[in-house]
């Protein structure tokens, strides 16, 4: 682990560098096709028997796919007053939070402004925060910012992440996972520690597809054999960034800078579940007047799931209208593999955001006829 | 018959002062799995470089421009229902349109099959 008072991601001319991950080399020599996100290589699908974003997709959905998530930021909040420091800057209730079990927070700005979208569990050592990969250096100042001096706060960047997500991932990791736990004794929602190739593994059964999985995090060193372990499992297949996004979706689940940003709030976004029971009436969290002001009043928008029609999607800034109006835009959208139509997420006006309420999408001049409908689009088939 | 190409990546096939339009075995492929393809009307005229159809991928929609210009005759009805030909035959099944060439002429402007593999490897 570093800390990370200091960190630069820009060279001096100011132009981005693209950052190579741990298994930067284990993509190419995959055939992953590379493309840049949240500042670092990563592959977009891989080519060959099996590759593709449909094919890796539907992979996912009947057997087990890994992902290589190390773009993505993760944490270690600890020292005197740590709870009560995280409960200052996020709306969780850490007393109900049991150990080495994740739960979804939210970092919010002192307008109730989403300033990005997290996991936290409780460990030994203190709480562990995995955070999205394009906004972990703001995340780190503005922890770094409202946290005590005496929290330490570290970034575990010598530490990759992986998941193991769909039906059979399970079963996959069960056969080469050692530990105390069983890994069928973890249920939705629940980690702890094993030995993956020799090496010392975080393992929570979470994810973002959908399907039931884990989340896998593991020394930078040891990325390759324990990523060439689970691949080696006969139900396991490489997945690209392109299914990861397409399987979220189908999930309903809201992807940073894309459905949720610091425009949005807990209530529009539709994520009122993250402000903890406790915090609503309690408040104490950034943006908390606010935050709890919508959540009594209702808010102007909200974010809905659309189906399509036919099989032209609609794409991320698409208008969507009643009739006449502009109620609202597409925060992401395209075609569904699993349902075999298109599939957005929008904000619409909290008037037109009922389930059924049939509405249209411009794309290029083109009105698509679509009907607001509950999320997620395809079930969640966690472990509960 | 004789084939051209664009540095855009579609190709046109020239019979006399008719075509037939497509996207290249390499833009397919860089495309990805293709869901959907957005297809003129029978009639609609277009110059060369106007978007003439709109190929939706499961990442993103991109823009087919006419290589040449012209009127549409006729589309590829299979599209409709079946999309990935453009995935699995970019060059023979999974054309888009025909149509009637405004100015043959234009035609010089693009590449023959050589110079259009040997643009595609210093990509």
């Amino acid at each position: 682990m570093s800390d990370t008072t200091h960190h630069e991601s820009e060279d001096d001319a100011g132009t981005p560098e693209i950052l190579n991950l741990p298994l930067d080399g284990w993509h190419r020599a995959r055939g992953g096709r590379m493309v840049e996100f949240a500042g670092y290589w990563m592959p977009v699908q891989y080519d060959g028997e099996g590759g593709g974003i449909l094919a890796e997709h539907q992979w996912t959905r009947s057997s087990a796919g890994l992902f290589d998530v190390s773009h993505m930021g993760q944490l270690l909040i600890s020292g005197d007053g740590a709870e009560a420091a995280l409960e200052a800057v996020l709306p969780i209730d850490l007393a109900t939070l049991k150990p080495n079990g994740p739960r979804y927070s939210l970092l919010l700005n002192e307008e109730g402004g989403i300033l990005d979208d997290l996991m936290v569990t409780r460990w030994d050592d203190g709480f562990y925060l995995v955070v999205n990969g394009a906004t972990k250096w703001d995340d780190i100042a503005h922890l770094r910012e409202n946290l005590p001096d005496e929290v330490a706060l570290n970034h575990m960047d010598d530490h990759a992440l992986l998941a193991l997500q769909g039906p059979k991932a399970a079963e996959a990791l069960a056969r080469v996972a050692e530990g105390e736990t069983p890994v069928a004794a973890l249920t939705f929602m629940k980690g702890a520690r094993f030995t993956l190739a020799g090496a010392p593994a975080w393992i929570s059964r979470s994810g973002y597809t959908g399907e039931d999985g884990f989340e896998i995090s593991i020394p930078a060193e040891s990325a390759e054999a324990v990523a060439d372990l689970l691949l080696a499992q006969p139900e396991v297949h490489a997945i690209g960034l392109g299914a990861r996004d397409s399987l979220r979706l189908e999930a309903g689940l809201p992807l940073y800078g894309h459905d949720l940003n610091e425009e949005t709030d807990p209530v529009s976004a539709d994520l009122v579940f993250a402000i903890n029971r406790r915090r609503r009436t309690e408040g104490g969290f950034p943006g908390a007047g606010l935050v709890l002001k919508a959540l009594a009043d209702g808010s102007a928008t909200r974010r809905v799931g659309l189906a399509l029609e036919g099989r032209q999607a609609a794409r991320e800034g698409a208008e969507v209208y009643a009739g006449d109006a502009c109620v609202g835009r597409l925060t992401s959208g395209g075609f569904s593999p699993t349902l075999g139509h298109p599939i957005a997420m929008a904000y619409v006006a909290t008037a037109h955001a009922t389930p059924g309420t049939a509405l249209e999408i411009d794309v290029r001049g083109k009105r698509l006829p679509a009907r607001v409908t509950a999320l997620p689009f395809v079930s969640h088939k966690y472990h509960r | 018959m004789t084939r051209y190409f664009t540095k855009d990546h579609e190709w046109i096939e020239v019979d006399g002062g008719n075509a037939t339009v497509g996207i290249t075995d390499y833009a397919q492929s860089q495309l990805g799995d293709i869901t959907y393809v957005d297809l003129p009307a029978a009639g609609a005229s277009f110059g060369a470089g106007d978007t003439a159809a709109v190929v939706d991928s499961v990442k993103a929609a991109s823009d087919i421009y006419c290589p040449v210009g012209g009127t549409v005759t006729e589309t590829n009805g299979a599209l409709e229902g079946e999309p990935e030909l453009v995935n699995t035959q970019a060059e023979s099944g999974g054309w888009l349109f025909r149509m009637t060439l405004a100015d043959a002429g234009q035609l010089g402007a693009l590449m023959d099959q050589a110079a259009y593999e040997a643009y595609v490897k210093e990509l």
